[in-house]
């Protein structure tokens, strides 16, 4: 069935296409057209959801995305869930699974319901007067029971399949809001030649005024005016249409961000359109049509099932053709509720009593009603709700008497609240207006104008002339003619209202009459807010939650901001609004994540060499965004044991190591000597042509900044080398004393980190291995000794080999261009595989350099580590009369005594490998505070020396040689011995073979 | 996301192809060794951090790698003015006068 709730001849919905959708499992029929919300009234279902603290009884207040109470999750499969969404807004199709949230075991009976029962206990800020005490309780009881108590429905457990989009998109006019404003801004902007682009969150335009059956246009309906309007608009070919599509974050320099909801109203989405598409579009003017919102009146039991705004109510008849109920109580402080309540009137809804708080004489659209046979009661208020899965009736006092009325349904109204959201966001300022008693539009900040409902303009009339003008300006036309307006009949303008509690929830009675329904706040928490101390509205705001929950207040932030106002004894406007932030509905997760997820998160950078790593069954490890070999394991072995063989065998014979990810950077020019003696600690001057140097490269402030070795290759080329990581800002950092410092300096700067592929090969048997490939280059220990560089050939294909090692043994690092890597490397492997040459990944590198007491930057250093405090102090030039750093290591702090140093650490038990990290004491097991003495930066087990090798900072380490230190780590505190950082052959013999 | 000029490229460009490279006009002395303690300590860690017209360097470093300097208004988040590196420091004056 349908819903029995159905008025024929109402509503735009197909009725000839039934939709079948479940709700808790209950089966029902909508109609296609239909939202989830008119589809469950149509079916007499007003009990949606559970509020969230006191889970009491909630149904539907609003018919837009305004909604605070009617969050339901939406279901497709497992991995296609989706918590908190807006029956209101949620566009029903067929198969649709909805389920209610905040409840259990069901939604009829739940038992969280005890906390209205005790809701004494629960008053504004009750988590920081009821949990404080006492500490120890807290991670055991209070903070797991509010995990389980807070939050709303239940995210996906599974990853979410679906594809989201993004778009860039530039125009000349941004139109936000396609209602009879933005629509008559859009029709007056058609076929200007200016790009337009309009947005409105709904499925169909001109939502505002389709469900007003009343105002004629020219003698015709609204719906004929707007007709008229879209056709033009859609047929323009300048404006591009985008409907589902929220403008939900207003950017500096006119960019809005938008989120089209592409498949969510789709019974079966398409399977190549994604799911959500973010559109980020950069407009030169931005026009604002975003509308107003109703106010609910805040009385005793406002927000019980049935207790609904009285436009959510004509909505729900005159664009879904359905009644609310079938006797419907009106609450109101303004005039528009009338004419909700006639429209009610006139659709065969019993309307047994308007109740307008205001006092005087009535209105004429209020005479009008009573001519219709409504009763009206004037200055009066509804006392007391009664029902409580659904309004049953309503107890009005007027004058000291009461009276009682049957009803199934109350719409109230306290007046309209200008949509200000996206104009805060762009840096507008507000402004009050003192007459109509409502924030408005103040100064731009932005090429922005406001226009229509969201602008305060009340009238259709001055409406449209207000968006005809606006259009001229957004598209630069100097078109005088003044606009067509038609001639408007029956119209019912938003005027007067009221903003905070109604005559019965007044300070002194402590009913419950709620202001923000979807955290539960009443008008009794935030005058208790008041009275306990917090006067600022912010302060109120966050102390009461009021209008923090995901509808940020919508409905209920001017009415928390009067009754603090009221309790504080101020203005409004001295009181102040609280800011408005984005996104102005929620926007889901995968609409900000986007394509930026698994393999697109970051790219992922890999060597000619690395597909041969893989074949080879190398585990592997992320350094910066480059995958690196770590260790190859064979047979089994696990990473202890792989990485033993490998370092014993590139002792004893050799290793080959791909070394491609290095920063590499060409320094040229008539100058680059001198450049690069301003930004290395060293002297470059004397470096003769074919040789190599060490190289460090401080900050100003005397800091380690990055390390590497670079060659000489002629009088005016250096090949600079980088770590791995460091390449980027190296680059940057000397292109920075280039452009900005030095710019007299005749030198160009070129980063070749993916130009050479660059193979090491390391041990005793390196040149026996690689000697037959080369040509072109003396290869004799005495033509190429340690640290020089040759160009010539290996395996036909040129190359810079570099005569170096990072393993104290002899080695060599051949770059190759890249293309060629792993043809050379392929080459080489096929002469040392079979004399046992192996190769060896980044864990083995790093043991075989700290054997030697090599440093890593970002390792053994930490950016408080100078030269000197690395044991370094042999690299710095002190000659030089400036370089990057030198000033910043005269500065007393760095040359104090006591600074930590680099040193060795021995375990004394001969086989405990420390744990990188750990704290470093001169005490063994000392109680109370303890001095710590320093950290260690790296620890390793080495399989040549049969015993641990670590790298520590220790405070004045270098005179601490020999020296007793402790170590203490979970099970137990280590005794280690301070010494020299290099193990193994500290004369440095094996390096030349 | 803002759009910046590049004074070298002369186009207005996404916010991304920039990097920031801090306050701008901060003068490295030809005689860096004859600093004071105090000079140093001005020239290396003393910023002005203003509320209202920031003068500071930018890179246009997804594009074409230069660096520049700008005039921002920190409170609006406005770019007031791009100009080359080297270029004078524009006055005060004339750029509050550009204020929104």
């Amino acid at each position: 069935m349908t819903g029995s709730n159905r008025i024929a001849g109402y509503g735009e919905v197909s009725r000839s296409k039934p939709v079948t959708f479940t709700f808790d499992g209950k089966t029902y029929q909508g109609f296609e057209g239909d939202t989830l919300a008119s589809a469950l009234l149509a079916n007499g279902v007003h009990l949606v959801g559970r509020s969230f603290k006191y889970h009491r009884p909630r149904g539907f207040l609003s018919a837009g995305p305004e909604e605070p109470n009617a969050l339901v999750g939406i279901s497709r499969d497992k991995t296609r869930s989706q918590p908190n969404v807006r029956a209101t807004i949620q566009e029903l199709y067929d198969g649709l699974i909805a389920e209610s949230q905040n409840r259990w075991p069901s939604l009829t009976f739940d038992v969280g319901a005890v906390n209205d029962r005790f809701s004494r206990l629960f008053p504004a800020g009750f988590y920081y007067k009821t949990f404080m005490w006492p500490r120890s309780a807290w991670d055991k009881l209070y903070e797991p029971f509010i995990r389980r108590a807070a939050g709303l429905g239940h995210s996906p457990t599974e990853a979410d399949p679906d594809r989201y989009s993004n778009r860039y998109a530039h125009c000349d006019l941004l139109i936000v809001g396609g209602g009879l404003s933005g629509l008559t801004a859009a029709s007056e902007a058609a076929k200007s030649g200016k790009s337009v682009i309009l947005c409105d969150e709904n499925p169909v335009l001109g939502t505002g005024l389709r469900s007003d059956l009343r105002t004629k246009f020219s003698g015709k309906s609204a719906r004929v005016h707007l007709n008229k309007l879209i056709e033009t608009v859609r047929s323009a070919e300048n404006i591009q249409v985008l409907t589902r599509t929220t403008a939900f974050s207003y950017l500096a320099q006119n960019m809005v961000a938008l989120a089209e909801r592409v498949t969510e109203h789709q019974a079966s989405p398409e399977s190549d359109a994604p799911r959500e598409r973010l559109w980020q579009v950069r407009a030169q003017k931005v026009i604002l049509a975003t509308g107003a919102i109703e106010r609910h009146m805040v009385f005793d039991g406002n927000d019980k099932p049935g207790v609904m705004l009285a436009n959510a109510a004509q909505t729900f008849l005159a664009r879904y053709g359905v009644a609310v109920g079938a006797k419907v109580g009106v609450y109101t402080a303004t005039d528009t509720a009338y004419a909700a309540a006639i429209a009610l009137h006139q659709a065969g809804i019993q309307v047994p009593v308007i109740v307008d708080a205001r006092s005087g004489t009535l209105s004429a659209i209020g005479e009008e009603a009573r001519l219709l046979g409504i009763k009206v009661v004037n200055n009066a208020f509804i006392k007391r709700v009664n029902g409580r899965l659904r309004v049953q009736s309503m107890v009005v006092e007027h004058q000291g008497t009461r009276e009682t009325f049957d009803v199934d349904a109350i719409i109230t109204s306290a007046g309209w609240t200008p949509s200000l959201h996206l104009f805060s966001q762009s840096r507008g300022k507000v402004a009050w207006d003192q007459e109509t008693r409502r924030f408005l539009p103040g100064d731009y900040a932005q090429e922005c104008q406001s226009i229509g409902a969201c602008n305060g303009t009340d009238t259709i009339a001055e409406l449209i002339s207000e968006a005809v003008s606006a259009a001229r300006w957004g598209i630069g036309s100097r078109a005088r003619a003044k606009p067509k307006i038609p001639e408007i009949e029956d119209e019912v303008p938003a005027s007067g209202g009221m903003i905070g509690a109604d005559k019965g929830a007044g300070p002194d009675n402590p009913v419950k009459a709620f202001v923000d329904f979807q955290n539960d706040v009443t008008a009794k928490d935030i005058r208790l807010a008041v009275k306990e101390g917090f006067h600022s509205i912010e302060h109120v705001k966050r102390y009461t939650t009021t209008g923090m929950a995901t509808d940020q207040g919508k409905t209920s932030n001017l009415h928390g901001l009067a009754i603090a106002a009221e309790a504080l004894g101020k203005d409004i406007p001295e009181v102040g609004l609280t800011t408005f932030r984005a996104p102005y509905t929620p926007v889901s997760f995968g609409t900000f994540v986007n394509h930026n997820k698994g393999e697109l998160f970051d790219p992922t950078r890999k060597t000619s060499i690395h597909d041969w790593a893989v074949e080879q069954g190398a585990a592997f490890e992320p350094v910066s965004l480059w995958q690196r070999a770590w260790y190859f394991p064979q047979d089994g072995e696990d990473m202890h044991a792989a990485v033993a063989r490998e370092c014993k065998t590139t002792r004893k014979i050799a290793g080959i190591f791909d070394a491609s990810t290095l920063g590499k950077i060409e320094v040229v020019g008539p100058d680059a000597a001198e450049f690069m003696n301003r930004l290395y600690t060293n002297s470059w001057t004397k470096l003769g042509v074919g040789r190599l140097k060490y190289g460090i490269m401080c900050r100003e402030d005397g800091f380690i900044y990055d390390d590497g070795v670079v060659g000489r290759l002629g009088e005016n080329r250096f090949h600079v080398t980088t770590t791995t990581g460091g390449a980027p800002r190296v680059l940057n950092h000397m292109e920075d004393y280039l452009q900005t410092e030095f710019p007299d300096l005749k030198v160009w700067l070129t980063s070749t980190s993916e130009q050479w592929a660059v193979i090491a090969v390391n041990g005793p048997k390196a040149r026996e291995i690689i000697a037959p490939l080369v040509e072109d280059i003396d290869f004799s220990p005495d033509a190429l000794p340690h640290m020089s560089v040759r160009e010539g050939k290996i395996c036909g294909v040129p190359t810079r080999l570099f005569r170096m090692s990072f393993t104290g043994e002899m080695g060599f690092e051949i770059n190759v261009p890249s293309n060629y890597g792993r043809a050379v490397w392929d080459a080489i492997w096929d002469r040392g595989a079979p004399i046992g040459m192996v190769p060896y990944g980044t864990e083995t590198m790093h043991v075989l350099r700290a054997e030697k007491g090599y440093i890593i930057v970002g390792q053994d250093t930490d950016g408080t580590v100078t030269p000197h405090d690395a044991g370094l102090s042999w690299a710095i030039a002190k000659s030089k009369p400036d370089f990057v750093g030198k000033r910043g290591l005269e500065r007393p702090d760095l040359k104090a005594d006591g600074r930590p140093q680099l040193v060795g650490l021995k375990s004394l038990d001969g086989k405990t490998v420390l744990e990188e990290g750990a704290q470093i004491t001169n005490r063994m097991n000392p109680s109370g505070p303890v001095d710590i003495q320093g950290f260690v930066t790296s620890s390793y087990w080495s399989e040549t020396l049969q015993s641990p090798v670590a790298m520590a900072l220790v405070n004045g380490g270098r005179s601490k040689m020999g020296e007793t230190l402790f170590v203490p780590m979970v099970n137990e505190t280590h005794k280690v011995e301070v010494c020299d950082t290099v193990f193994l052959d500290k004369e440095g013999g094996r390096v030349h073979g | 996301m803002l759009l910046i000029r590049c004074p070298y490229c002369e186009q207005d460009l996404p916010e991304l192809e920039f990097a920031n490279a801090g306050e701008a006009h901060v003068v490295r002395s030809s005689d860096m060794v004859g600093l004071s303690d105090e000079e140093f300590e001005t020239f290396f860690f003393i910023r002005e951090n203003p509320k209202g017209i920031s003068f500071e360097r930018w890179r246009h470093v997804h594009g074409c790698g230069r660096f520049f300097n700008a005039a921002r208004d920190t409170v609006s988040d406005t770019f007031l003015l791009t100009y080359k590196a080297g270029e004078p420091k524009p006055s005060l004056d004339d750029l509050e006068g550009q204020k929104k």
